[in-house]
């Protein structure tokens, strides 16, 4: 390469090169953005890879288990993702960003996994799934309204997602467990994040405190959903692949009423809503996140991305 | 040393004063001549430091809202994989405007009255932010042309003279070299895609080619600030040769895209060892640089938007740590 010569290349950062042989420099090629992981953290392409060998394969109930959790992350990921170049301040489109990175991260897993009992990769089920397909509860596609109503949010999902991935990781299906080990540590942050704010928007003006106070009253209707036990739950549970997620109520209760005390907030007295998630029935606005996620992977059917 | 040209001490000061003054302006002389670091605290001519408040404060603003283009894309990404590295890519350029806006800072202006001037459009940013993003491809192109260009831009930078910028440089650049790759691949997938994904690729390849090349700047003799900055060791190329060298990548790179670039006029000068290329719009890159860009108002308005729609929390996040000091003051 004929101008590669002095500063770009002697400096050792930030170099241009693509990494492909006659491309001029160094690096695989074959390297993409996502292989980089720190430590030996279980990444989708770690559990594909595992599927491709014929080494792992969840029967149909726990792929329709690891659905409904990959679901969960999947809309929420959508949603929270919506905040970045949105948020209040650079540190929160950062934060956000984040968290909304971490359940992508899980549910490409789950949905990986899941994939394989049917021979479908996470993008036909991400992409090419109609809305009575998805299982993700109703919480998880609530909008994200202003900061609050998204903190709100979070906060219920966070505190639910620890308690579940913290018993998953015990789960007899070694796949669910190793990627539950790996949640638990993301969502212990998204947790502190969310209770953080909580504590802040409660006791900070008097406009937060009556914003994180309508927000709890928008998402507060979903939460009995999360904790619904069924058949499937009922089968897994004996089986020890997962626990019912009744079981997993009064811890969830106990930790964010001690947020909520400290925040003197109380839990909002609002009826909770029928769900049906889990059984592929959602409310309207499911359809506008999949036309939005799914409109470009199903104008070119087949194609590699 | 061309800085002391620039210099004026006012009249006013007493003796002492412009003794330290004086003794001030040796002393950069001299870190300036061994090419070292001037730090925070040490003197600084008042030019050099409204220059790198300038250089230093568009960066910041270019990574931010350079954030919008691509963050259009997050919700449609057509694969997870390329959603997950989208939104990690956009979320570094938050990190980006983050270390730059602290870079500034040390040289005594506030994060939030940066801010403000941003959504006054008293700032400027990268004109390129301007164009819109139409097509998933134009992920490919930004990443491969428009980041490419902007780690020409910045790799020198990491031995600028002023410490601050040019370690928060190291930190950028190391992550603007992986967006350059992703860039690539999103590009090379699509060409060796389906037809309609191809031409997507080159479609988009042709828009963003010359714009990114404007993006070091006017020519030569047509950049007035240009040889003040080479002097003070902040900027260490031309504006043109960054150009060239740029030129001379993208020409090897394309190749192995199978995509061509649309300048017909590109040419290796045997003569000047340098790459040529055809003549650019300069009046369209005055027009978008004076606002009358295709996304200029909105880019600012979702900017403007964003912030005030987020007074409320900062106010609250304020109030707290303010009542959290008071109850530990008590105790």
């Amino acid at each position: 390469m004929t101008n590669h010569d002095t500063d770009f290349a002697i400096e050792g950062h930030g170099d241009i090169s693509v990494g492909v042989h006659g491309a001029g420099a160094s690096g695989d090629g074959s390297a993409s953005a996502t292989r980089i992981t720190p430590g030996n953290a279980l990444r989708p392409e770690d559990i594909a890879l595992e599927i491709s060998r014929g080494q792992v394969k969840p029967s149909d109930d726990v792929a329709e288990f690891a659905l409904r959790i990959g679901d969960d992350g999947l809309i929420l990921a959508q949603r929270l993702g919506h905040w970045i170049s949105r948020a209040p301040e650079l540190e929160e489109d950062i934060a956000l960003g984040n968290i909304a990175l971490d359940q992508l991260g899980h549910a490409r897993s789950f949905l990986t996994y899941a994939g394989a009992a049917w021979g479908k990769s996470e993008d036909d089920l991400a992409y090419f799934r109609r809305e009575h397909e998805f299982r993700s509860a109703h919480l998880f596609e609530q909008p994200n309204g202003d900061f609050a109503v998204t903190i709100a949010r979070q906060f219920i999902v966070s505190f639910y997602q620890y308690q579940l991935y913290t018993r998953l990781m015990e789960s007899t299906d070694a796949t669910i467990a190793a990627i539950s080990a790996k949640a638990v540590k993301e969502v212990d942050y998204h947790r502190d994040h969310s209770a953080q704010w909580v504590l802040r928007l409660a006791g900070g003006t008097d406009e937060s405190r009556a914003r994180i106070i309508q927000g709890f009253k928008l998402v507060w209707p979903y939460v009995d959903e999360l904790f619904e036990d069924d058949e499937l739950t009922t089968r897994l549970a004996e089986a020890g692949v997962t626990v019912q997620p009744s079981s997993l109520r009064a811890e969830f209760d106990r930790l964010t009423g001690e947020i909520m005390t400290e925040a003197d907030l109380q839990i909002p007295g609002v009826p909770q809503a029928l769900g049906g998630g889990r059984r592929g029935k959602h409310s309207e606005f499911l359809g506008y996140i999949l036309a939005e996620m799914q409109v470009l992977a199903r104008e070119h059917p087949g194609a590699s991305w | 040393m061309a800085s002391q040209n620039l210099q004026s001490v006012p009249a006013e000061l007493s003796p002492e004063e412009q003794e330290r003054e004086a003794a001030g302006q040796a002393y950069f002389d001299r870190i300036i001549s061994e090419d070292s670091r001037i730090e925070p605290r040490d003197w600084m001519p008042a030019a050099y430091r409204k220059t790198l408040l300038r250089q230093i404060s568009q960066h910041a603003h270019s990574e931010i809202i350079g954030m919008q283009p691509e963050a259009n894309w997050i919700t449609r990404a057509p694969s997870l994989k390329r959603k997950s590295i989208l939104m990690a890519k956009v979320q570094d350029e938050a990190g980006h405007g983050l270390y730059l806006y602290s870079a500034a800072e040390t040289l005594g202006q506030s994060r939030d009255q940066m801010m403000e001037d941003l959504i006054a459009g008293k700032a400027r940013y990268s004109s390129i932010f301007n164009y819109p993003t139409i097509s998933w491809a134009d992920m490919g192109a930004i990443g491969w042309l428009v980041d490419g260009a902007a780690i020409c831009n910045q790799v020198p930078l990491c031995r600028a003279s002023y410490g601050p910028y040019g370690r928060a440089m190291v930190r950028i650049c190391k992550e603007e070299s992986f967006h350059q790759r992703q860039g690539f691949e999103i590009l090379l997938e699509l060409s060796n895609g389906t037809a309609a994904q191809k031409q997507m690729a080159q479609d988009a390849v042709n828009r963003w080619y010359a714009p990114s090349l404007m993006m070091f700047g006017p020519p030569d003799d047509d950049s007035p600030n240009s040889k003040q900055s080479m002097a003070w060791n902040i900027k260490r190329f031309s504006n043109d040769e960054l150009r060239s060298r740029f030129v001379g990548m993208m020409v090897e790179q394309v190749r192995v895209l199978g995509l061509t670039l649309p300048d017909k006029d590109i040419r290796f000068n045997e003569e000047t060892k340098k790459w040529e290329h055809g003549p650019l719009d300069w009046n369209e890159f005055k027009e978008v640089l004076a606002g009358r860009g295709p996304c200029n108002s909105q880019r600012v308005e979702r900017r403007r938007e964003a912030h005030e729609n987020g007074a409320w929390v900062r106010e609250a996040a304020v109030a707290y740590a303010r009542k959290q000091a008071q109850k530990e003051n008590a105790a």
